[in-house]
């Protein structure tokens, strides 16, 4: 991994830059001017706007605040998945800065899910890297850790601390030699021509003739309409 | 992703059912069998065997167990896959039972309280 090093921060540290603008239809007791910020691609937009929501709640009456949600031309932002996804998911051909309308009313249910407070982000957060450490480990390094390994990881993204985070995160990407690698990789599909969730299958690393899998080789297999170059939009291992 | 359990997305017709005699064809595996099981004081349901749409979420699943158990509104349900994770609520149930099933059902466990932190 040690290698690796380079590209891990370069992941990590991957930003867009991004507007947001009041939904005009929300009542203010004066103009609101937008909000720009870099978000990063590997956070959560529901952990990253604390700011957008103290701004605009500035110009506006508390009995006309519901909860938050965002919209990127015309379509609810689903906050449960990294914000990298959704930016190339329904924005990737558009000019910078990104264009968010912020709602706070009329919060879309059959869309979105409620995200009360940031615990709930976390308890999303923590069952995704335990459910990618069942399919890597059959849970063992995810269940040997300590609480406060799990915190150190949560932490870690929440304060937007590379070296905390990757500290834990490092056990959670360890495979013996032998093995030459998980025993199932993590990955999700997330289809734009679709209304489908995102697509998951076990995949192993390496062919049964020993040969190592390349990321085409799993498109191949459990997504041959993707290739060479239709329908998907992005592949993301969810950590 | 409403709270409201008769989302317009599902219909009562789709609800479940329990398993016939000759469920292994299962209508050439667009359903699959998914075994409930209750944790903690979260009450059990007598039918614990289910034939399950491959395309139902796991919140439509969730809330069909709600209903099934008359769980007050305010009630949460959690559903955990190899006793230690939530899936994903859109994540459909088939996908889980591909990477996570075995013996040819996938099994989840249901509770009212956030079991595995």
């Amino acid at each position: 991994m040690a290698d690796d090093k380079d590209v891990l921060r370069d992941v990590w540290f991957g930003r867009i830059p991004t507007c947001f603008t009041l939904n005009p239809d929300e009542v203010t007791e004066r103009e609101a001017e937008p909000y720009y910020l870099l978000l990063p691609r590997v956070s959560y937009l529901t952990l990253v706007t604390d700011k957008v929501k103290k701004h605009f709640l500035k110009v506006m009456k508390a009995e006309d605040v519901e909860e938050m949600w965002f919209e990127y031309e015309g379509t609810p932002l689903k906050w449960h998945y990294p914000i990298g996804v959704l930016f190339d998911f329904h924005a990737s051909n558009t000019v910078l800065p990104w264009n968010i309308t912020v709602h706070f009313k009329n919060f879309p249910d059959r869309d979105l899910l409620h995200c009360p407070s940031t615990s709930v982000v976390e308890a999303h957060f923590m069952s995704s890297i335990k459910e990618a450490d069942a399919l890597k480990h059959k849970s063992q390094v995810v269940n040997d850790m300590q609480k406060k390994d799990h915190k150190q990881l949560w932490m870690g993204l929440q304060n937007d601390k590379f070296d905390q985070f990757w500290a834990i995160n490092r056990k959670l990407m360890e495979y013996s030699t032998e093995e030459g690698g998980f025993r199932y990789i993590p990955f999700r599909i997330y289809q734009t021509m679709s209304d489908r969730p995102f697509f998951q299958k076990l995949f192993r690393p390496v062919s049964p003739e020993g040969n190592t899998h390349t990321l085409g080789d799993l498109l191949n297999e459990v997504f041959p309409a993707a290739v060479p170059n239709e329908g998907v939009a992005t592949a993301n291992l969810p950590f | 992703m409403s709270d409201n359990a008769e989302s317009p997305t599902e219909s009562q017709k789709e609800e479940p059912q329990p398993p016939s005699d000759d469920s292994t064809t299962n209508d050439e595996k667009k359903k699959i069998d998914v075994l409930l099981k209750a944790v903690g004081d979260t009450p059990i349901m007598k039918t614990k065997k289910w034939t399950v749409d491959r395309g139902r979420t796991v919140q439509s699943l969730a809330q069909f167990i709600s209903r099934f158990l008359k769980l007050e509104a305010s009630d949460q349900l959690f559903i955990y896959v190899n006793q230690s994770f939530s899936p994903s609520p859109d994540q459909e149930v088939g996908i889980l039972f591909d990477c996570f099933g075995s013996d040819g059902k996938l099994v989840l466990h249901y509770c009212k309280s956030q079991a595995w932190g």
